[in-house]
């Protein structure tokens, strides 16, 4: 029975794919279809944005810090250590801003969305729920997924800012550069493709980042044990779909726009 | 004990001879494996089926087919007339308006409180405050836990959960109630206060009810008792007497191997029917 095999491993791959199109879909979909839970938007708003800014400006700052001492070492064999704040700001902007927010903003909610909602699935409230006629995917998906997109995309602004404050921080304090010259270069060197880009990859992330958390979570089965193992595997794909989609991304503006 | 409203006129008390529910050879499996097959049964107004069954028979899985939770592989399932197999999960939700569900464990949402989780329909349907308060509190006397508003299910005893989860699904003045093991885990005397609940709401407003369980005693106190509403309190039935209205399903392997009266079971010469009753 080779062939029933193949067909079963198929089908076993495939069908979480189309699963997972699906609930994104209907989460998207659901923007134009009543009820809207604004205030449960505002509630995820609050805890994914506000709760993860700890993280991002700590992340942020120290992530400028260490590129500003990292490439200084670099450009001084060179005699070129005038233009780290151009490398600082272009690599905030475009990469690390965007990709480290988004991980930390993985870690900390694609897992808190996994384990809510796999732990309401395995207690029977996502059922209760759809019992006392009110539709999860409106109620706990469509919030999580439009609030982790609005907050990401303000998240990745605060800490590019943080991160360049960073990597002036450690130029003028520690590696005795000017500072006026290290903010004309990182502000001169960026250009409209490298804004767009950075702003994009947020977006995109923030969907890969609820969209999975909730995937997984609605999808949990087995007790505590199976709330754990979403938690885990929400966080692993988020990550490796994050940094997957980064490098799409990348190729596809540089396609474009050169840069 | 206190007494809910009355329910608003519906479909279902406009026509009593019309089933409220009506499963025809239905059939479900996971992975490979047929949870129930070809399972045929009927629910008629102002009826309390008791399904009884060993662990892993199917019971939940039945009573999520009859509200539409899960979908059949095969057959065909009725609920108020209207055959919900194929039924778009909107308008299952409309449906499910009249039908309220209490699950095995309560399923309260956590992080609400008892008032919030009672009141969650009514909030949804956006009934007026003064209304849901009203409401709320009503459904909560039924269950005599008035006092527990403000309290969240963590801070409540597994019995007073499952009261509250009976308050959450009677709220609306369902036409059709389905408890899933509404006493499993609980002590015999929390237990009793529960089945007397449930025998209140079969009493007092007549509403049909599918009941799961695997506690044999909560399901013959429901079938030899009946709610006194002066003394408020149930009471035997005399001489002996059973509800007429209150009959039994017995799953086994994903079968009905029984679908009758008190009496016809409790005669029953099955031997699978005379090993599990003894």
């Amino acid at each position: 029975m080779p062939i029933d095999t193949i067909e079963g491993v198929a089908k076993k791959l495939v069908l979480p794919v189309q699963n997972y199109a699906l609930l994104a879909g209907r989460a998207i979909g659901n923007i134009f279809q009543r009820p809207h839970y604004f205030a449960d938007l505002i509630v995820q708003a609050d805890s994914i944005g506000i709760g993860s800014l700890p993280i991002v400006i700590l992340t942020g700052f120290f992530t400028g810090g260490v590129l500003a001492l990292q490439s200084a070492s670099s450009l001084a064999q060179f005699g070129a250590t005038a233009i780290t704040g151009e490398l600082v700001s272009l690599s905030m902007i475009k990469e690390l801003g965007p990709v480290l927010t988004s991980l930390m903003v993985s870690g900390r909610n694609a897992s808190g969305m996994a384990s809510e909602l796999g732990s309401m699935m395995v207690t029977e409230q996502i059922d209760a729920m759809r019992a006392l006629g009110t539709d999860p995917l409106k109620k706990l998906v469509t919030p999580r997924l439009f609030a982790t997109v609005i907050m990401l995309f303000f998240l990745t602004i605060i800490s590019d800012t943080v991160g360049t404050m960073g990597g002036a921080f450690v130029s003028v304090f520690m590696l005795g550069q000017d500072g006026s010259q290290y903010f004309h270069t990182a502000y001169q060197v960026l250009r409209f493709p490298d804004i767009l880009q950075g702003l994009v990859k947020p977006v995109v992330f923030g969907f890969i980042i609820a969209s999975i958390g909730c995937f997984y979570g609605m999808n949990t089965r087995g007790g505590t044990q199976g709330v754990g193992r979403s938690t885990t595997q929400a966080v692993v794909v988020s990550s490796v779909l994050i940094i997957f989609v980064d490098f799409v991304i990348s190729r596809f503006m540089i396609g474009v726009f050169g840069r | 004990m206190s007494t809910l409203t009355q329910p608003s006129s519906t479909a279902a008390q406009e026509d009593p001879a019309q089933p409220v529910v009506v499963f025809d050879h239905v059939s479900i499996g996971f992975e490979g494996k047929q949870v129930l097959e070809d399972i045929s049964l009927t629910v008629s107004t102002g009826d309390t089926r008791i399904l009884l069954g060993p662990a892993g028979s199917g019971k939940s899985v039945l009573l999520k087919l009859a509200n539409g939770l899960m979908r059949p592989d095969s057959g065909t399932i009725t609920v108020f007339g209207e055959e919900i197999n194929n039924m778009p999960e909107e308008e299952l939700f409309k449906l499910r308006g009249r039908i309220g569900m209490v699950f095995q464990e309560g399923a309260l949402f956590d992080s609400l409180t008892v008032r919030d989780n009672v009141a969650y329909r009514l909030m949804e349907q956006k009934v007026p405050e003064a209304e849901v308060t009203r409401r709320v509190t009503e459904a909560l006397r039924f269950v005599e836990l008035e006092q527990t508003l403000d309290k969240y299910p963590s801070q409540l005893s597994g019995g007073m959960r499952r009261r509250v989860a009976i308050a959450r699904a009677v709220v609306n003045r369902p036409d059709l109630l389905l408890y899933d093991s509404p006493t499993g885990g609980l002590d015999p005397i929390t237990s009793t206060t529960i089945i007397e609940l449930v025998m209140k709401q079969r009493d007092v407003y007549r509403t049909s009810s599918l009941l799961v369980t695997h506690r044999l005693q909560d399901a013959f106190t429901l079938a030899t008792h009946t709610f006194d509403r002066a003394q408020n309190h149930m009471v035997p039935i005399p001489d002996g007497g059973l509800d007429s209205k209150t009959n039994f399903l017995v799953l086994h392997d994903g079968h009905i191997v029984f679908d009758g009266s008190t009496h016809d079971l409790v005669h029953s010469d099955d031997p699978f029917l005379k090993e599990y009753l003894s």
